[in-house]
C-alpha cells in the first residue's frame, strides 16, 4: 500500500465543522466526564468562600489589634484580640488547604476521567473515523491537552470563584473600614483591568500562532535526527545548522513579541498599587487629622492598603486565568472532537451471535475510504468464495487488494452492494462474533511489548502452552523462538524492534492461528519470509485448517500458484478470476507479473533465505 | 521504556547546574543581565522605603490628629507623599525595564541554547545516534527546553528579587527593632523549613507525574499503531484495562503533586497570619512593658514603629511564599539544564585528516595541477591533496574511486567483534555486492567506509590512502550513500534533489532526476518541482521517495557510491523503476550494493558472501553457482519451489 500516504492528516472539513460547535457544546461534553469527582468539584469555591470570608476579615481585626496597642491597652485585651485572629487565620488555613486538596482532587480525577473517555471512545473508533486523526495528534490530545484542560479547570473552580468574592468582600470591608478613602478604588480598578485585559487580548493570538511555529521547528529538529546518515553522508552539517538557526531566529523573534507585550502587565499592576500608596499615605493622613481619627483611625490605615493590595492581586489573578482559559479553548476544541467523534460501524440492533461457515461473498461491492462516490477505490466487485477454498489476490499496488479484504472482518463498511459472510451480510452480525471468525494478518504487522507467549495469546487469551506450540509451529515460527535464550518468555520490544521482519511476520501468523478461525486473510504478510518457509507455512494451513476458508493476498505469484482460484484485482476492480494455469494463458496483468519475477528463467528470484528485514 | 528513564528524573546537582546556567546567561547577554540586576536592585529598596514613609506619616498624624490641624500638617505629609511618588516612578521605570530586557533575555537564551543542541548534535558520531533513542532526544528540545523558560523568565528574577527585598526589607526591621526583628526571622525560618518540606513533595511528584505521563503516552502510541490488530482480534477491553492502570497512575501523582502545590499557598499565607499576630501581641507586649529597643536607628518603640513594622512582617512573609511558588520551576528547569547539558557535553565527532579533495586540472602526461573551482581550465577533476609533514611536501593523487580494505575488524563494544578479517577491494568502476543474512555484518562494513565509525584493525585505504588521514568532509563528499531508510527533508522536490550538491543548477538537478528515473512522476506532481514535502514526503509513495533519494546522490556525483536497497514490499513496476534508476546511478562508478534481491547481485563484479561478519565465499555469480557453496545453496533454496 505505498501509494497511501504514511501519516494520514487531519480532515480538514471534519476540523471545520468541530470549530463551528459552540462553547456550550463544547463545556457540555467535556464536563459529562466530571462524573465522581462532581462533589470535590462543588466542596472547592464552597470551601474557598469560607477561606475568603476569614481572609478578609483578619486585617478588620488586625486594625483593631494595631488600634489596641495604639491606644495603650492592657495586655490581656491585646492577647485576646490576637487570639481571635490567630483562630481566624487557623480556620482559614483549614478552608484553604481544604480547598486545595479538593480541587486537586476534582480537576485531576477530572482529566483521568477525560483522558478514560478519550481513549475508550477512540476504541470504538471505526477505521474511517480514526484515519480522520493521526495517531500522533492523538497522543497530544489524551496528554497535553487534558494537561491544559485540566490547568483552566482548576483555575475555574478555585481561583476564578475565589477573585471576584474577594474583590467585592475586600472592597465591602475597605469601604465599611474608610469610607469615601475605598473610593480610590472604584477609579484604580478599572484601570487596571482594562489594562490587563487589553494585554491579554493582545497577547492570546501572537501566543496561538507562535505554538504552531514552534512545533514547526520542532519538527524539524526531528526531521534532522531521523535523516541524521543522510546529513553526514553529505556533509551537509553546517547547512543543516543555517537552516535550523533561521528557524529558530523566527520563533525567537516572535515569543520575544509577544513575551514583551505579556512582561507590561508588571508594570501596570505595579503602577496601580503604588498609586493606592501614595494616595493612602496623603488622604489617609488626611482624613485622621481632620475627622481626629473618627473616620479613620491608624489601625485602618494600614489594613486598608492590604486591602488594596488584595484587590489589584486579584484581578492579576483574573486576567491569567482570563488567559489560561482563552488558551485552553483550543485544546477543549480538540478533546472535544476524539469525544464526540463517533464510529460509523454500528452494531446491529438484533444481532446474529454465530458464524454458520467460512463462505464469503461479495455483492456488487463498491467501497470509498471518504464516502465520496466519485473517489471509489473498489468499484462493483462480485466475488463468491465458498467455504474452505484457498484464494490468493494478486494486483499491483493500489489496486486495492487490502481495502477489499478489510470489508470482509468490517473494519470499514461498504459504500455499495454488501459483503455476505456465512451467507449472512456482515452488519448483521455481532461485531465481536464476526471478527472472532475471521482472523486478518495484516500487512502493517504490530507486535505489542510483552512476551511472545503474552502476543500470541491475543488469539486466544486461555491458549495452554501446547496449543500455542502448534501454531507457532504452523506458522514456522517455533525454530526460532526456541533458538532464544528465554523462548516463548522473550520479550518483545515496543514496535518488535528486537525481532527481525520475517520472524514478526511468523508471530503474527501464529498469533491469527491461535483464534482458530472461520476465515483467515493473510495480507501481504510473508513477504520478508523465505519462500521456502513461505511454502512450509501455505502446506501447514492447508492440511491442519483444510475447512477455513484462505485469501491470501502477495506480491509474488509464486505464494499464489497452489490457490484453488486466482483473482488478479486492477485499480479497484476484479480484473480476472481463474487458476494459475488459466491466467498465464488468458489474463496480461497475472502474465507480466510472473513474468517480470521469472524473467531470466529461475536466476532472478529473490534470496529469499536471507531474511531480509531492516540491518544491524 | 528509555523515555520514562529520561523525563521525570530529579537533578543531580542542582549547584553546579544552576551556576552553569547563570555563567551561560551572561556569557550570552554581557551587559543586559548585569542591567537586569541592577534594576531589580533598585526596585527592591525602593519597595522596601514605604514602610520608611509610612513611619513618617504616621508621626505626623500622631503628632496632629488629636489638634485636627491640617493646615499645619499638609506640607509635611506632602513632602512625604511627594519623594514617595518619586521613588515610586524611578521604581517604576526599573520594573518595566527589566522585566523587557527579561523577555528578551529569556527567548534569546532559549534560542542560543537550542541553537548550541542542534549544531552540537551535528557534530555528534553516528555511534550516538545508534544508541540514543529519537524520543529522547526529541525531548531535548521539547520538554527540557519548556521547563528551562519558566525557570530563566520567572524563578530566576523572582528569587533574585526575593533575596534582595529580604535583605532590604530585614535591614529596615533592625533600623528600627532588633527584638522585633527576631522575632519575625525566627517565624520566617519556621515558615521556609515547612514551605521546603511540601514544595519538595510537591516537586518531587511533579517529577513522577512527568514519568506517568510518558508511560501513558508510550502506551497510547503502542496502540495506536497496532489499532488494526486490537480491532482483529477484539482486544479493546484488554488494551483499555492496561490504560486505566497507567492512568490511574498518572492521576495518583498529578493529584499528589497539586495537592502539596494547592495547599502550600494557604497554609504560608496563614502562617504569615499568625507570625504577624505574634509580632502584633509582641510589640504590644514590648510597648506596655516598655522593654527597652535596641536598633540601629536607636528610636524607641512606639507604634509608629510598630505599625510599619507590621506592615514588613507581611512583607517578608510574602517573600518565602514566592520562594516556595518557584521551587517547583526551579527543580524542574535545573533538571531539564542538566540534560541538556548532558547533550551539549556529549563527545563530538574527532577528524585528524589532512588529506584533501581539491579540484585539479590533470595534463596529458599524468601531472596533476590544484586548482580553484572557478578557474576556466577546470573540467571537474579531482584530486587528494596529500601533504607529507616529514619533508614538506605535498603529493596530488587523482580522485578515481579504487577502495581496498586490508584485514579489518570491528566492533561497535569492545568485546563483540562483529566483522573479522575482512579483505576486499573495488577497483574504480567495479561492482560489489554483499549478500548475507541480517546481522552477517553488510551495512557495518558501508559504515566504515565513510566513517560512521572507526575499524579496530586492520586498513581501509581510498585511491590508496589511508581513509584516516583524509579529512572526514572530504571522504563522505567523495562517497555517495543510498540509504534504506528515504529520508527526505521539508523543502520543495528541488531543494530536495539538490541538497545532494548545493550549489548545483535546476537543469543539473532535472538531470539528475531524470536519469533517476524520478523526472515523469516529479512532473505529475502538483507543482511539479516546486513542489513542497512535509513529514519525509508522506504525500510521496514509498517508490517515489526512493527515487528521489537516487536523484539526490546523482547530483552529488562522487566516483563512490553505497547502495543499501530497500527491503520493503514495493510492487513490481515500481520495483522495475527503481532498479533501473539505480542501475543508472551505479554506471562509471564504483559501487558498494547490499543487496536483498539477486536481481542486483547477478551481473556484480564480485559477490561477497558474508556470515556472522566473515567473508566466506567471494566471486562472481559464475564463479560462485559453480563452487557450489553457501551462494548456491542460498540461490537454489529459491529453487525448491519449482
Amino acid at each position: 500500500m505505498s501509494l497511501l500516504p504514511k501519516k494520514p492528516v487531519i480532515d480538514e472539513e471534519f476540523v471545520k465543522t468541530a470549530s463551528h460547535v459552540g462553547y456550550a457544546t463544547v463545556g457540555r461534553r467535556l464536563l459529562g466526564s466530571v462524573r465522581q469527582y462532581k462533589a470535590a468539584a462543588i466542596a472547592t469555591p464552597l470551601l474557598v468562600l469560607g477561606e475568603v470570608v476569614f481572609e478578609i476579615m483578619i486585617p478588620l481585626y488586625t486594625a483593631d489589634l494595631i488600634d489596641a496597642i495604639k491606644a495603650g491597652a492592657d495586655l490581656g485585651q491585646i492577647v485576646s484580640t490576637g487570639a481571635v485572629l490567630a483562630l481566624m487565620a487557623l480556620i482559614s488555613l483549614a478552608f484553604g488547604a481544604a480547598a486545595g486538596l479538593t480541587c486537586a482532587k476534582a480537576s485531576t480525577g477530572f482529566a483521568k476521567n477525560l483522558r478514560k473517555d478519550m481513549f475508550y471512545n477512540i476504541q470504538t473508533f471505526s477505521f474511517a473515523v480514526i484515519d480522520r486523526f493521526s495517531s500522533s495528534s492523538l497522543v497530544t490530545r489524551i496528554t497535553t491537552d487534558v494537561m491544559n484542560v485540566q490547568m483552566a479547570y482548576m483555575m475555574l473552580i478555585r481561583t476564578a470563584i475565589r477573585s471576584p468574592f474577594m474583590l467585592v468582600l475586600a472592597f465591602a470591608a475597605a469601604y465599611s473600614m474608610a469610607g469615601w478613602l475605598a473610593l480610590v478604588f472604584v477609579v484604580i480598578i478599572p484601570v487596571l483591568a482594562v489594562a490587563l485585559f487589553a494585554v491579554i487580548r493582545k497577547v492570546v493570538p501572537v501566543f496561538r500562532r507562535i505554538f504552531r511555529k514552534y512545533d514547526a521547528l520542532n519538527e524539524r529538529a526531528e526531521e534532522n535526527l531521523a535523516g541524521i546518515r543522510v546529513v553526514k553522508s553529505y556533509v551537509r552539517e553546517d547547512y543543516e545548522k543555517q537552516k535550523y538557526d533561521r528557524a529558530a531566529s523566527e520563533v525567537q523573534d516572535d515569543f520575544t513579541y509577544a513575551e514583551r507585550i505579556l512582561a507590561l502587565n508588571a508594570p501596570i499592576m505595579n503602577f496601580c498599587v503604588y498609586t493606592v500608596m501614595v494616595f493612602v499615605i496623603y488622604a489617609g493622613s488626611y482624613a485622621i487629622i481632620t475627622t481626629q481619627g473618627q473616620q479613620l483611625d491608624v489601625g485602618q490605615f494600614s489594613s486598608l492598603i492590604t486591602y488594596g493590595f488584595m484587590m489589584l492581586m486579584q484581578l492579576m489573578m483574573l486576567s491569567m486565568i482570563f488567559a489560561q482559559v482563552v488558551m485552553s479553548e483550543e485544546n477543549a476544541r480538540r478533546i472535544y472532537e476524539v469525544l464526540d467523534a463517533t464510529t460509523t460501524i454500528e452494531q446491529p440492533d438484533d444481532p446474529v451471535l454465530e458464524v454458520a461457515d467460512g463462505s464469503i461473498d461479495f455483492d456488487h461491492v463498491g467501497f470509498s475510504y471518504s464516502g465520496d462516490k466519485s473517489r471509489e477505490a473498489l468499484r462493483d466487485v462480485d466475488l463468491h468464495i465458498a467455504s474452505g477454498e484457498v484464494i490468493g489476490i494478486i494486483g499491483s499496488t493500489g489496486s486495492a487488494k487490502s481495502s477489499l479484504v478489510q470489508l470482509v472482518p468490517r473494519l470499514y463498511d461498504v459504500t455499495e452492494g454488501t459483503v455476505r459472510v456465512g451467507g449472512r451480510d456482515v452488519r448483521e452480525y455481532d461485531l465481536e462474533t464476526l471478527r472472532n471468525s475471521v482472523a486478518m494478518v495484516l500487512q502493517k504487522n504490530v507486535l505489542f511489548s510483552g512476551t511472545i507467549k503474552e502476543n500470541l495469546r491475543w488469539g486466544k487469551a486461555d491458549a495452554t502452552d501446547d496449543e500455542i506450540l502448534e501454531a507457532a509451529r504452523l506458522a514456522q515460527a517455533d525454530e526460532f523462538v526456541q533458538g532464544f535464550p528465554d523462548k516463548y518468555d522473550t520479550y518483545i520490544e515496543q514496535g518488535g524492534t528486537n525481532v527481525s521482519g520475517g520472524q514478526k511476520q511468523r508471530l503474527c501468523i501464529a498469533r491469527a492461528l491461535l483464534k482458530h478461525p472461520k476465515i483467515l486473510i493473510l495480507d501481504d504478510s510473508t513477504s520478508a519470509v523465505d519462500t521456502k518457509t513461505d511454502r512450509l507455512i501455505r502446506e501447514g494451513l492447508r492440511n491442519y485448517l483444510p475447512e477455513t476458508t484462505k485469501i491470501i493476498i502477495a506480491q509474488r505469484t509464486s505464494s499464489v500458484e497452489d490457490a484453488d482460484r486466482i483473482v488478479v484485482m486492477d485499480s479497484g476492480r476484479v480484473n480476472d478470476v481463474g487458476t494459475h494455469e488459466e491466467l498465464l494463458r488468458r489474463n496480461a496483468i497475472y502474465r507480466e507479473v510472473y513474468l517480470s519475477q521469472n524473467k531470466k528463467s529461475h536466476d532472478e528470484r529473490e534470496l529469499d533465505e536471507l531474511e531480509v528485514s531492516s540491518d544491524e | 521504556m528509555s523515555r520514562n528513564m529520561h523525563r521525570g528524573r530529579a537533578p543531580k546537582s542542582m549547584g553546579r547546574t544552576a551556576a552553569r546556567v547563570i555563567r551561560m546567561l551572561r556569557g550570552f547577554y554581557p551587559v543586559m543581565l548585569p542591567a537586569v540586576a541592577a534594576c531589580i536592585l533598585v526596585q527592591c529598596v525602593v519597595q522596601a522605603m514605604p514602610n520608611v514613609f509610612m513611619e513618617r506619616a504616621l508621626t505626623v498624624v500622631g503628632q496632629y490628629w488629636e489638634s485636627g490641624d491640617w493646615a499645619s500638617a499638609q506640607p509635611q505629609v506632602f513632602a512625604n507623599a511627594a519623594i514617595l511618588a518619586v521613588l515610586y516612578f524611578a521604581s517604576l521605570i526599573c520594573n518595566a525595564v527589566w522585566q523587557q530586557c527579561m523577555a528578551i533575555i529569556t527567548q534569546g537564551s532559549l534560542k542560543k541554547f537550542r541553537c548550541l543542541m542542534f549544531d552540537h548534535m551535528q557534530d555528534l558520531p553516528i555511534r550516538y545516534f545508534d544508541t540514543h533513542q529519537h524520543g529522547d532526544v526529541m525531548s531535548y528540545y521539547t520538554n527540557d527546553i519548556d521547563a528551562m523558560r519558566q525557570m530563566i523568565a520567572q524563578s530566576l528574577p523572582q528569587l533574585f528579587l526575593t533575596m534582595l527585598m529580604l535583605v532590604s526589607v530585614g535591614c529596615i526591621m533592625l533600623w528600627y527593632s532588633l527584638p522585633l526583628t527576631c522575632v519575625v526571622v525566627g517565624g520566617a525560618v519556621v515558615m521556609a523549613l515547612l514551605a521546603k518540606a511540601l514544595a519538595g513533595r510537591s516537586a518531587k511528584n511533579f517529577l513522577r507525574t512527568q514519568r506517568a505521563v510518558a508511560a501513558v503516552e508510550g502506551h497510547v502510541e503502542e496502540i495506536m499503531n497496532g489499532e488494526k490488530v486490537v480491532k482483529v482480534f477484539c482486544h479493546e477491553p484488554q488494551v483499555e484495562e492496561a490504560f486505566d492502570r497507567l492512568n490511574d497512575e498518572y492521576e495518583a501523582a498529578a493529584r499528589a503533586a497539586n495537592s502539596y502545590a494547592n495547599t502550600l499557598m494557604p497554609i504560608l499565607m496563614n502562617m504569615g497570619n499568625l507570625l504577624y499576630v505574634l509580632v502584633a501581641v509582641a510589640s504590644g507586649v514590648f510597648l506596655v512593658v516598655g522593654t527597652p529597643n535596641p536598633s540601629i536607628s536607636g528610636l524607641p518603640l512606639t507604634i509608629a514603629v510598630a505599625v510599619p513594622f507590621l506592615n514588613m512582617t507581611k512583607q517578608f512573609a510574602n517573600q518565602i511564599g514566592q520562594i516556595s511558588n518557584q521551587v517547583n520551576s526551579v527543580v524542574m528547569g535545573l533538571a531539564g539544564a542538566e540534560r541538556i547539558f548532558e547533550l551539549i557535553d556529549e563527545p563530538i565527532e574527532e577528524d585528524d585528516g589532512y588529506v584533501e579533495l581539491v579540484a585539479c586540472t590533470i595534463d596529458a602526461d599524468g601531472t596533476v595541477r590544484e586548482c580553484g573551482r572557478r578557474d576556466s581550465q577546470w573540467a571537474g577533476r579531482w584530486a587528494w591533496k596529500h601533504p607529507h609533514q616529514a619533508d614538506g611536501t605535498v603529493t596530488y593523487t587523482p580522485l578515481a574511486g579504487d577502495v581496498r580494505l586490508f584485514d579489518v575488524d570491528f566492533a561497535y563494544e569492545p568485546g563483540h567483534t562483529v566483522l573479522h578479517d575482512v579483505s576486499l577491494y573495488a577497483k574504480p568502476g567495479q561492482k560489489v555486492a554483499f549478500v548475507g543474512a541480517t546481522g552477517a555484518g553488510k551495512t557495518t562494513i558501508t559504515n566504515l567506509l565513510n566513517r560512521f565509525y572507526d575499524i579496530e584493525d586492520g586498513k581501509i585505504r581510498y585511491d590508496g590512502i589511508n581513509i584516516n588521514k583524509i579529512k572526514k568532509r572530504d571522504l563522505r563528499h567523495s562517497l555517495g550513500m543510498v540509504l534504506q531508510d528515504t529520508n527526505l527533508f521539508t523543502g520543495t522536490v528541488m531543494d530536495n534533489i539538490r541538497y545532494g550538491r548545493l550549489d548545483a543548477s535546476d537543469e543539473e538537478c532535472v538531470a539528475a532526476a531524470r536519469l533517476a528515473g524520478a523526472d515523469d512522476f516529479v512532473r505529475r506532481l502538483p507543482d511539479g518541482y516546486d513542489t513542497m514535502l512535509t513529514d519525509n514526503g508522506a504525500a510521496l509513495s514509498q517508490g517515489q521517495r526512493q527515487l528521489l533519494s537516487i536523484a539526490r546522490a546523482a547530483v552529488a556525483d562522487p566516483p563512490v557510491m553505497v547502495l543499501d536497497e530497500a527491503t520493503s514490499s514495493i510492487d513490481t513496476r515500481t520495483e522495475a523503476i527503481v532498479q533501473r534508476g539505480m542501475d543508472a546511478l551505479m554506471t562509471g562508478r564504483t559501487t558498494f550494493v547490499i543487496a536483498h534481491r539477486l536481481s542486483t547481485v547477478r551481473n556484480s563484479d564480485v559477490i561477497i558472501v558474508l556470515d556472522h561478519g566473515r567473508i566466506i565465499e567471494r566471486g562472481t555469480h559464475e564463479e560462485l553457482i559453480e563452487k557450489r557453496g553457501t551462494y548456491y545453496q542460498l540461490y537454489t533454496g529459491a529453487f525448491e519451489l519449482e
